[in-house]
């Protein structure tokens, strides 16, 4: 089944085009990662996605046009398009008693369980925490709402690293408990990458590279090339190639493994080492 | 009608000025009232022989105070208003709440209510209250001065109380406010900042406009009846210069059976659903 489908979806903000017509189909069972450089149009597109902003073109959530129904839509999905946007004034244990009683797929109990986890109280104000800890608890939120679509934004932005750790380990279990679409966009590619089934890539508002984990294994390798056997190894058209200490890594896809184990050590290319390969040329300077 | 219910409860959190500056109100009008205390039972015994005037001794703290805690109400209800859809907006926590299965419809409902039912009413509950104490609290001073304290009771009568308040406070400060309250709302959802300005200065600039070029006043009619019941409030305020309960009432059957409450209704209505659409189509700033 098919959870999000977009067809030519295109956004403008006057003269500067965020989407660029973009096609995707998103089943039910994925965790897609979203990646991009700044200003690509990644958040544009989920915000589409969750019915925050209007766009041209065709997108269907769950079968529903999220801008036009987001009202019979929103229970059933759940997003954090940014972190920081908790209201300021709330007390921890108001926004849970608020959230469980509107949200029919809100199970407070999980979130009170990661919570725990966490040094928040529940008697505390939304502003006497700090950046990290209100993230925290907007993701305790988030993770309680079985909800049939996840959208992420940069999900762990200031969070430690064991608590990001954390945070992708509960995602990937629950998720295995019951699968569901989980669209996350970040820029710590290294950290989502081993959850992930599929992978996006966006540039200027276009999709530009749109494989699942299976198809990247088994169609891209990375080969160590010692420098007297770089001839010949570009001579199979590598996608990319970089200097290392003492070889040059080059990248291929879709050549015959055999040959490539002949040129050197060979090995499946990192999502970073991909999104540099593939973007890295076209967006001069562009970081992850 | 959950969500309506957590939508207001919500506003009560962030907003505890609604349940408070009555409060806070009411101490100050009682504080107030015990100070003129002292002097009652002189004043009573005084003017005695007068009606009037032991009419008016009776009634004037009574009408300060129901005027103190309106104007608490008012200033309330507005600043409530100019914050309630332009705040989320600035805080970015509309990100939060839109993430709720809510629809911008409950929310501007849920919104409106406020200034247009919940303030109205605690006022009136507050107010009522007040004047009930006050009456207990003179009543025992007269008793212990030897005055009767029948004449309070004749002269403030606990059903007059109740039905001046609610008819003023209620009614007039609530249902006819409606279109008041709804542009303020309107305001709130459609600026990126200043609402205040943003909901003062067009009109005052159609009433100068329509002064300068037209040298009519119809604008400035429109505002009156929106604000002060226009010419049916006439009867209300115009001929009764002395603080009594009277000068607070209204009347009550004009108000219903005239086309003013019901056009305001359909303009707040009208003003709300803009609102609604603002709130859907303005996200965070």
């Amino acid at each position: 089944m098919t959870n999000i489908e977009a067809h030519g979806l295109r956004k403008t903000y006057g003269s500067t085009v965020a989407l660029d017509g973009i096609d995707l189909q998103i089943a039910e069972g994925r965790i897609v990662g979203l990646i991009g450089p700044n200003g690509a149009g990644k958040t544009t597109a989920l915000n589409a996605i969750v019915g925050l902003t209007s766009y041209e073109g065709q997108l269907r959530v769950l079968g529903r046009d999220p801008w036009t129904e987001r009202d019979a839509l929103i229970g059933d999905i759940g997003f954090i398009t940014d972190v920081a946007v908790l209201p300021r004034w709330i007390r921890i244990g108001q926004v849970l008693d608020f959230v469980a009683g509107i949200h029919r797929r809100f199970d407070r109990a999980k979130a009170e369980a990661f919570l725990s986890k966490t040094t928040i109280r529940l008697t505390s104000k939304v502003k006497e925490l700090s950046k990290g800890m209100v993230t925290q608890l907007h993701l305790a939120i988030v993770m309680a709402i079985d909800a049939r679509v996840l959208v992420l934004d940069e999900p762990t932005l200031g969070l430690d690293l064991l608590f990001r750790k954390q945070f992708y380990d509960a995602l990937l279990s629950d998720f295995l408990d019951r699968p569901r679409t989980i669209v996350i966009a970040t820029h710590h590619v290294e950290e989502v990458e081993h959850v992930l089934t599929d992978l996006l890539f966006i540039d200027r508002g276009r999709i530009v590279f749109s494989r699942s984990m299976e198809e990247v294994e088994s169609r891209y390798q990375q080969v160590l090339v010692h420098p007297d056997k770089l001839g010949s190894a570009r001579a199979l058209n590598p996608i990319a190639e970089r200097k290392g200490v003492g070889h040059s890594v080059l990248m291929f896809e879709g050549a015959d493994r055999k040959q490539l184990a002949t040129l050197g050590e060979t090995r499946t290319p990192s999502v970073a080492d991909l999104f540099v390969a593939l973007i890295g040329d076209r967006t001069e300077g562009a970081a992850l | 009608m959950n969500s309506l219910y957590w939508s207001v409860r919500r506003e009560l959190w962030e907003n505890r000025s609604i349940y408070l500056a009555p409060v806070i109100g009411v101490a100050i009008v009682l504080a107030g009232f015990s100070l003129s205390l002292f002097t009652l039972p002189r004043r009573v015994r005084a003017a005695a022989l007068n009606p009037t005037e032991l009419h008016q001794i009776v009634q004037v703290p009574f009408v300060a105070a129901a005027i103190i805690l309106m104007g608490i109400e008012l200033v309330v209800a507005i600043f409530y208003c100019l914050d309630a859809l332009y705040g989320e907006r600035r805080d970015r926590s509309i990100l939060f709440w839109k993430s709720m299965p809510i629809s911008d419809l409950t929310t501007v409902i849920s919104k409106a209510s406020i200034p247009i039912l919940l303030i109205p009413l605690l006022t009136f509950i507050a107010t009522v209250g007040t004047q009930f104490v006050m009456l207990l609290v003179s009543s025992t001073v007269l008793a212990g001065n030897g005055v009767s304290p029948s004449i309070l009771w004749e002269q403030m009568p606990l059903s007059d109380i109740v039905t001046i308040n609610f008819g003023h406070v209620v009614a007039f400060h609530g249902i006819w406010y409606a279109p008041l309250y709804a542009w303020l709302l309107f305001v709130s959802a459609w600026a990126t900042r200043l609402p205040f300005l943003w909901a003062t200065l067009p009109p005052a600039a159609v009433l100068v406009i329509e002064r300068v070029a037209f040298n009519t006043s119809h604008f400035a009619g429109l505002l009156q009846l929106v604000l002060v019941g226009g010419s049916d409030a006439d009867a209300m305020s115009g001929t009764k210069h002395v603080m009594t309960m009277d000068m607070l009432t209204v009347p009550f059957g004009q108000f219903l059976l005239g086309p003013g409450l019901w056009i305001g209704l359909v303009s707040s209505a009208v003003l709300l659903l803009g609102a609604v659409r603002l709130r859907h189509v303005r996200g965070a700033m």
